[in-house]
């Protein structure tokens, strides 16, 4: 944005830097504007974000104690599905059998679930590659090879403790945070 | 168009110079509001009041964009949408009060545009399409803030609706049918909440569209000034870049400085308490008025009170429309050919009648339908119509105007010219920094 002079250049007030008083308060007032502009601009994005009332159902409290060694069941967190299973100890076998250092996304059983609860394996139903829902949590699905939980849409393979053995899917499921508040309740959130 | 001395775009860059054989969108803007539009050099401050409602319909459109990704034009749950706005949305409340509070900026800028326009003859030729498409551009504002207010589906949203839509139903044999027809039943409902919701979406951008138009008719002879005397050479204009690109955006700062004051500190200062109570058919609140920039308006309405030949209702209606409708007749109604009213003295006292009667109106629209105001409301419509239709005509006839200057460049120079010919630079005092 040059300053236009329309009087005879000789005019000009020069100052000892080589800058005009004019330059200064173009550069000025243009620098407030665009502050200001990008100001507005943070309302206009953030409005977007999860609202309030979106984010108060950021935790809920599932009861368990009807679900049975081997069963799962499915329940929704933030609108995505959580798959909450009680592990038989044979699944549980199975998972501690594997060499971690073999895996795609190495973890132990342990580490993807709680002391004390080890045999309560609570992951988002939701496959790591592209967003789908395995199958495996409800009666009478496939699950899969490995016993866990086998994605439709592009064939990733979970095992017993949700971690990914086969496919294009490139992390375990994911384990949300939660805490047992009582034998039979878990607070996922 | 415009002047002969106007300079031409000529981009340096290649890539422009490339862009410009191809899409000479950039010479239209530096043609439009660019150092390619020559304009008056005497503009005062009353010029600036276009390029703010400019502003104010893009801070409409970006402010309702907004708004409508979380608004919910369903009438059971439309009310609660926009509490959801309010307490949940992020920043939710301060778009959607800047959305409420931003329709109240742009009537009050475009209000101070056209009382601009009335004072300084900008109707009269040869900008007469200039100013209807700019009465078009008032209507359909109109319209969208009517619709817009309808949305929220309170108590003043619904009954809004019901009384506005049942102006229409005044006329004649197809008063009926038409208001059934724009409701879409027989009350306001769920029909007419959704139909509102999509033309409010809608014409803000029929408004840029026309505003595009009211630009391009401005251009052709140039913008108007305050002497009301035609550009005549060069030494009368300057370049819009940087000259009134300055001046505006000054300007815009000083108006969006008054908007965050409404927006901030007084955000319901406008608005009615009892819009924050849901839509309830069966009950109408005791005293409803419309927001302030209908108030003249809406006196004009309720200034007819007893049937004279046709029903006292249809006469409000008629008088309401006509109030805007006899505007676009203001070029040939107006017949003096001196444009601007500073060299007017006559017209100068009537046009201050005329702003006091208008703010009278809109005191009285804003009261309840009781004596004395109506009376008052009855006396300010008459005079309303008797400025345009009697006043105006016999001073166009009988008026002495004051002698124009020759010349913008002699009208800014009070004919000092010797005072303002190439100074002796010895004289000057560099600017301090």
């Amino acid at each position: 944005m040059a300053a236009v002079e329309t009087n005879d250049g000789a005019i000009h007030a020069v100052e000892e830097g080589g800058v005009r008083r004019r330059d200064f308060i173009n550069i000025a007032a243009v620098s407030v504007a665009g502050v200001g502009a990008v100001t507005l601009l943070y309302p206009l994005v953030n409005q977007m974000n999860p609202s309030a009332d979106v984010l108060a159902l950021a935790q809920i409290d599932v009861d368990i104690s009807a679900i049975q060694p081997g069963q799962a069941i499915k329940t929704i967190w933030r609108k995505q599905p959580i798959f909450i299973r009680n592990l038989t100890p044979a699944e549980q076998a199975a998972a501690n059998a594997v060499d971690v250092s073999t895996l795609r996304d190495p973890q132990t059983l342990a580490e993807r679930t709680k002391d004390g609860h080890r045999n309560w394996l609570i992951t988002l139903g939701v496959c790591t590659h592209l967003g789908c829902v395995p199958l495996g949590a409800a009666e009478g699905e496939t699950r899969g090879e490995y016993g866990g939980y086998f994605c439709p849409c592009h064939g990733s393979v979970y095992d017993t403790a949700a971690r990914i053995r086969k496919g294009p899917a490139p992390r375990n499921l994911e384990v949300p945070d939660y805490e047992f508040t009582s034998a039979t309740q878990v607070r996922i959130g | 168009m415009s002047f002969p001395w106007a300079e031409e775009y000529r981009p340096k860059h290649p890539l422009m110079r490339w862009l410009d054989d191809r899409l000479p969108l950039p010479r239209l803007v530096y043609n439009s509001v660019g150092g390619g539009y020559p304009v008056p050099r005497n503009l005062n401050y009353m010029w600036n009041f276009g390029v703010l409602a400019g502003l104010a319909l893009a801070l409409q459109i970006v402010t309702g964009i907004v708004l409508a990704m979380h608004y919910n034009s369903n009438a059971d749950t439309a009310f609660n949408s926009v509490e959801h706005i309010m307490r949940d949305v992020n920043q939710g409340w301060f778009l959607r009060y800047a959305h409420s509070n931003g329709a109240s900026f742009f009537f009050i800028v475009t209000y101070l545009h056209i009382f601009r326009g009335l004072y300084y003859g900008s109707y009269k030729a040869p900008r007469e399409m200039v100013w209807m498409l700019g009465l078009v551009i008032f209507l359909l504002m109109m319209a969208t803030a009517f619709m817009g207010y309808v949305l929220p589906w309170g108590q003043m949203s619904f009954w809004a609706a019901k009384v506005i839509t049942g102006l229409f139903g005044a006329i004649p044999l197809v008063g009926d049918p038409i208001q059934h027809w724009l409701l879409g039943g027989y009350a306001p409902d769920q029909p007419t909440l959704t139909r509102f919701f999509s033309l409010h979406y809608l014409l803000p951008f029929v408004i840029a569209g026309v505003i595009i138009l009211h630009i391009w008719a401005l251009h052709i002879p140039g913008s108007g000034n305050p002497t009301g005397v035609d550009v005549k050479t060069p030494q009368d204009t300057v370049p819009f870049h940087p000259y009134y690109t300055a001046k505006d955006g000054w300007f815009a700062g000083l108006g969006l400085i008054l908007l965050s004051v409404l927006v901030f500190y007084l955000p319901n200062y406008l608005g009615h308490p009892v819009n924050y109570v849901p839509a309830n058919p069966l009950s109408t609140p005791s005293h409803i008025v419309p927001e302030w920039y209908f108030w003249p308006f809406y006196a004009i309405l309720r200034a007819f009170t007893s049937d004279f030949i046709l029903p006292a209702k249809l006469w409000g209606v008629l008088a309401m429309f006509s109030s805007i409708l006899l505007l676009f007749f203001l070029p040939w109604i107006d017949k003096s050919p001196v444009r601007s009213g500073s060299y007017r003295p006559m017209f100068r006292i009537f046009f201050l009648i005329l702003i006091i009667d208008v703010a009278v109106l809109g005191f009285c629209g804003g009261r309840p339908a009781v004596e004395p105001y109506v009376m008052i409301s009855q006396v300010a419509t008459a005079y309303y119509f008797a400025h345009f239709l009697i006043i105006l005509p016999i001073l166009s006839m009988v008026e002495r105007t004051k002698p124009l200057p020759h010349s913008i460049s002699e009208s800014v120079l009070h004919g000092e010219e010797a005072e303002a010919a190439p100074a002796d630079l010895s004289g000057v005092a560099p600017a301090q920094a």
